[in-house]
């Protein structure tokens, strides 16, 4: 019998799982190497698990999902994270550096309806995860790798180095270096293939930090390009905050 | 032959006649164009694609195309890429394998037809590096056939260097601004006109099908005086040591320790090095797992999968990486192939993001030896 895939989300916006629907050219393949069990977004058809390979998206914001992704897991045999949310606590982890409270007051008309907690947290925070793909959202290309790999029984090949090294096998010419523009991509996890620097942009980082990071290095080049402090701490502070301030005090 | 032999001098026409008959002899011509604010290499419609009248202004860390008024064509330096993407690409695709119905593995080599390259203003440390990748690849016992099929047809034009860049040290190397053998043609760009000398039967072929005249005295002159001149105005320099025994005492060194605080071990330098080979191989199956290929891309040791084998990377601190790059590049590289992996293009000083400049590292590792505590196990006075 073909292995069950199922998809999930907790906190997030469900590009990520989109990404797999996104998946044109291998989707037919796809069906036919596995038994999708479980994709709400795609069809409200739903076998019970437990299920071969999960992919969960999102992070965890509140009780019930902390109670939610602990039940996933136990359906589980392979469980992999997709997307900044999911792997670093997406960019609604910046109130992790705010007052919750407060949030809830201004923004909700009645926030006594607002059950949440303090900090969302990626789901590796709360069960072991077996593999966690970065990115926001992910890059279809690794999904499929992250599947196929899964399905062959080896290693995905999804490399830990920079963003500068796929800029450069790419042949786009440096933002930082020759234009002056402040750029992530030393720092940043490799993956959407330096999509930013080839349309001469400097990267945002959503991929978080790769698998070798000097931060504190990268930081005087910011500020050289004309960033002062707080548009630094802005530019980190997106989408993988707690993983590249995690970098900044290490 | 023609009177061909002797140096001559080609004008703009004769220039564009060159890429021209190139172009018509049905090889692509790569070389240097204006591209996202630099001076990149690519493929050459006619001579009207090259840089005239843009120069580069250089320092550690930072490139910037500046107007020139002369309206130059070679007057660049140190660009973000080499003739290794083209010789030693960064992704290919070595083999692929299907099942078979009857259950076996059919292999088939993937090799196919090289381009007929032409490249035109190959830098003179540029074809240095070319013949360094030349014995590091096809020189040993295993050919890169891949590399060999690309460079054998490779009909290669020098431009002669007369306007090193702040980042610039061949000289030091043992290089120098003129073209060594190894060219097909190779040009001095002097006031608008080139004088070409000829390197190769094929080069000599070439030239006597362009609008040419016989050298004068007065271009041959300012040629050379233009190369002597370019000779003394290298940006920087390694020191005056025996480089390659000081990297070989150096591996306890301190100062690993401080480049290590500055480097983002984001692989730039090895990636734009003209001499760097380093590749890694990947095996990517489909979703059927029934198909399977090899491919092979650039690696660099600054990346800890480079090392990594069972239970972890060899190479784990950043420390252990740049002495990697910097050994490798200057001691070891004499160990493995007779001569320095570093022609002192200066590329790896200028897009290095954070501006670590080789030159200086030595230079401290240099200081260290002599005056450190270690001064009496100098390995500059060991043979
Ligand atoms: S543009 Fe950004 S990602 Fe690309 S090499 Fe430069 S710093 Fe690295
Ligand atoms: S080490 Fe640096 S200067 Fe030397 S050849 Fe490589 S890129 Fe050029
Ligand atoms: S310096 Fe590093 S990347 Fe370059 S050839 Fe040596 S080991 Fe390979
Ligand atoms: S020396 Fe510069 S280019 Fe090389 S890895 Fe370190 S920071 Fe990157």
């Amino acid at each position: 019998m073909a292995p069950t895939l199922a998809v999930f989300k907790l906190a997030s916006c469900d590009g990520c799982q989109l990404t797999l629907l996104d998946c044109e050219d291998e989707l037919l393949a796809l069906a036919g190497e596995v038994e999708i069990a479980h994709f709400l977004e795609a069809s409200s058809a739903v076998a019970p698990g437990p299920y071969d390979l999960s992919l969960v998206e999102g992070s965890v914001t509140t009780a019930e999902d902390a109670e939610r992704v602990r039940a996933i897991r136990a359906n589980s045999r392979h469980l992999v994270t997709i997307g900044a949310c999911a792997t670093a606590g997406g960019i609604q982890a910046l109130r992790n550096y705010a007052d919750v409270d407060e949030y809830r007051r201004v923004v909700y008309a009645h926030p006594e309806y607002i059950s949440t907690l303090a900090t969302s947290t990626p789901v590796s925070a709360h069960v072991g995860v077996d593999f966690e793909l970065r990115g926001c959202p992910i890059d279809r290309r690794q999904l499929i790798e992250v599947i196929t790999a899964f399905l062959a029984g080896r290693k995905p090949d999804v490399p830990n180095h920079s963003v500068c090294f796929e800029c450069k096998r790419r042949g786009t010419v440096c933002v930082t270096v020759a234009h002056g523009t402040p750029c992530l991509g030393p720092v940043t996890h490799a993956g959407c293939g330096a999509l930013c620097p080839a349309y001469r942009r400097g990267c945002f980082g959503c991929f978080g930090p790769s698998g070798s990071v000097n931060l504190p290095a990268l930081i005087p080049v910011l500020r050289r390009d004309g960033m002062d402090d707080a548009a630094v701490e802005r530019f980190l502070h997106t989408f993988n905050a707690p993983a590249f301030d995690e970098e900044l005090r290490s | 032959m023609t009177d061909t032999q002797g140096p001559a001098v080609l004008d703009r026409d004769g220039l564009n006649a060159l890429v021209a008959e190139l172009v018509a002899q049905g090889r692509t011509v790569i070389g240097p164009t204006v591209r996202d604010g630099a001076v990149v290499l690519a493929e050459l419609e006619s001579a009207d694609d090259l840089p005239f009248g843009w120069g580069v202004e250089l320092d550690a860390g930072r490139y910037r195309l500046v107007r020139r008024t002369d309206g130059a064509a070679f007057a660049h330096s140190a660009g973000p890429q080499s003739w290794k993407n083209f010789l030693h690409p960064a992704r290919q695709r070595l083999w692929s394998a299907d099942r078979t119905p009857s259950g076996g593995v059919d292999f088939t080599a993937d090799e196919p037809a090289a381009p007929s390259y032409a490249f035109l203003g190959v830098r003179p440390c540029d074809l240095r590096a070319i013949a360094i990748q030349d014995r590091v690849l096809t020189g040993g016992r295993y050919e890169d056939t891949g590399y060999a099929r690309r460079r054998t047809g490779a009909f290669l034009i020098a431009a002669e260097c007369t306007e090193p860049g702040a980042t610039c040290f061949c000289v030091s190397t043992g290089g120098g601004p003129a073209a060594d053998p190894g060219y097909d043609l190779a040009l001095t760009e002097v006031d608008g006109r080139f004088l070409v000398r000829v390197g190769s039967e094929a080069g000599g072929e070439l030239l006597a099908r362009l609008p040419h005249s016989a050298a004068d005295e007065g271009t041959e002159r300012a040629a050379h005086a233009a190369v002597d001149a370019a000779r003394d105005r290298m940006g920087r320099a390694l020191p005056p040591v025996d480089v390659r025994a000081l990297l070989a005492g150096s591996a306890d060194a301190e100062r690993w320790d401080d480049v290590a605080e500055r480097c983002l071990t984001c692989g730039n330098c090895t990636m734009v090095c003209p001499t760097c080979f380093c590749v890694t191989t990947e095996e990517v199956t489909d979703l059927t797992g029934d198909h399977t290929e090899r491919w092979q891309r650039w690696d660099s040791c600054f990346d800890l999968d480079f090392s990594y084998l069972h239970g972890g990377p060899v190479r784990a601190s950043a420390r252990s990486r740049y002495r990697q790059w910097l050994t490798h590049k200057l001691s070891t590289w004499h160990d493995q192939f007779d001569s320095s992996g570093c022609v002192g293009c200066g590329r790896c000083i200028s897009w290095c993001p954070v501006g670590i400049d080789i030159t200086e590292e030595v230079t401290a590792l240099a200081a260290e030896a002599g005056t450190g505590p270690t001064a009496s196990a100098d390995p500059r006075t060991e043979s």
